[in-house]
Parts: structure tokens; C-alpha cells; sequence
């Protein structure tokens, strides 16, 4: 498991029904493509976030395969439209099996 | 050893086609990446966005948004990567807009592609070249 691997989510407080809601999100992680050598010349092995998925309420709303080619601490912004109050749940999916995920509540006025 | 006139033709052939040995190896691998994604179906052009900068200081973090309305989901490619393969968006039901901003590494100057898939089924692609100024692969 990497260290400090620390999911952040902006998500608006409130929104309209069926209005488009910017999600911005980020999580901490090294991100290791697999390419880079150490100090003595050996290939340091792959350790990336492979899958980044967003749900509202069990919906999906975006499902991205993440690749070597992806920078450290991936960043993903999207647009969600939310039908009624409710939360989003991140899920983060690290090569080494690692899950990480956080939710953020939502409020439809 | 003389050199003649047809030596040389030769030998100036087997170089330029040594130079050009490692552009048909990336090339291989991004069309063997589209037809993974497209099943072999033709790609058109259009109806699909892809910004980046014109030139990224640094290729270790060079922020791309795609956008396509009307696709269920888009791949995107970096050609001069050791790998050309960068992520791929599947859009559920709540996107409200199929698009997505991110950032990534691009080992130097080269063609970022975006292929879409749109909800008929249809396949629609972009490119923009991205000059890089240091890499971001390390090495």
C-alpha cells in the first residue's frame, strides 16, 4: 500500500435538480509508472491507480481507466447532474489491490 | 573498400529506415490500441474536443481535457509514450457532460489522440501535438 494516499473531493454543497455540478477530484498517490530506474539502474516496479470510478446513489456517473501515462496524485474533473439530495461515492483502485474511497453528500434545494 | 554509387544509394536507404524503425514501432502500438478499442470499425472526425496546451514546460504533468457530447466513452493516446496507452472515460447515466479534464505525462514532443465512442456505436477521433519541453518518463 502506498503511503499518504489521501483521496480530496470538491463537490458543491447544494445544487438544482438536474443541474450539471462541476466535480473536481485528487488523490495523493506516487503514481509509478514502471519506467523510472533507481540509483543502482533497477527498473522500480509499477504502482498506479488503475481505476477511478465515481457513483451517485448506486449511478454511475464516471468510470475511467487510469494508465501509467497518468501524472502523479491523478486529478479527474467532470460534470455530474444530480437528480435529488443525496451522495457520491469515489472509489480509488490501486494496483496492489488497495480500495480507497470517500463520499461527499450533496443537497438538491 | 571503394565506395560506388550504388553502395552509397544503399547504405543511405538502410539508415533512413533504421531511423524510422522506432516511429513504425510506437505507430504499431497506437493503431493496435485503437483497433483494441474500436474493434477494427472505422474512425471519423468530429464532434469531439481535445484541449491541450500548445507547448508544456514540463511533460510530467500537461493538463488535457477531452470533451464529445453524445459518447459513452473516449480513450486517449499518447503516441510518443513508451506506452501509448494514457486512460480511458466511460460516462455513466449522470454525467451531466461527457467530458473530463486530467493531467499527464508525455515523454516528449508528440501527438496526444482522443478517440470517442459515441452512444450509435460510431467512432469519431482527434489529435493535437503537444511540444514538450522536458519530459516526464524518467529514465
Amino acid at each position: 500500500m502506498a503511503e499518504n494516499v489521501k483521496p480530496r473531493v470538491r463537490v458543491p454543497k447544494t445544487a438544482k435538480a438536474g443541474e450539471a455540478v462541476v466535480i473536481k477530484t485528487l488523490i495523493s498517490h506516487p503514481m509509478e509508472s514502471g519506467q523510472r530506474k533507481d540509483k543502482d539502474g533497477n527498473l522500480i516496479p509499477r504502482q498506479i491507480i488503475n481505476r477511478f470510478t465515481c457513483e451517485f446513489e448506486g449511478e454511475m456517473v464516471l468510470d475511467a481507466t487510469l494508465e501509467p501515462a497518468i501524472s502523479t496524485n491523478p486529478y479527474v474533473e467532470f460534470e455530474a447532474k444530480v437528480p435529488a439530495s443525496g451522495s457520491f461515492k469515489f472509489t480509488w483502485y490501486d494496483d496492489d489491490g488497495s480500495v480507497y474511497e470517500t463520499t461527499e453528500a450533496i443537497t438538491v434545494s | 573498400m571503394q565506395l560506388t554509387r550504388r553502395g552509397a544509394l544503399a547504405l543511405g536507404a538502410g539508415f533512413a529506415a533504421t531511423m524510422l524503425l522506432p516511429f513504425g514501432a510506437a505507430q504499431a502500438a497506437v493503431d493496435e490500441a485503437l483497433a483494441a478499442f474500436t474493434g477494427g470499425a472505422a474512425i471519423g472526425e468530429g464532434g469531439i474536443t481535445l484541449t491541450t496546451p500548445e507547448i508544456a514546460e514540463n511533460g510530467n504533468t500537461v493538463p488535457v481535457t477531452v470533451s464529445a457530447p453524445g459518447a459513452v466513452s473516449i480513450m486517449l493516446l499518447a503516441a510518443g509514450n513508451p506506452n501509448p496507452g494514457v486512460g480511458t472515460f466511460n460516462f455513466g447515466p449522470l454525467a451531466a457532460s461527457q467530458s473530463a479534464t486530467t493531467r499527464i505525462r508525455l515523454a516528449g514532443t508528440q501527438q496526444v489522440i482522443a478517440v470517442a465512442k459515441m452512444a450509435d456505436g460510431s467512432f469519431v477521433r482527434t489529435a493535437n501535438e503537444v511540444k514538450v519541453t522536458i519530459g516526464g518518463c524518467g529514465g
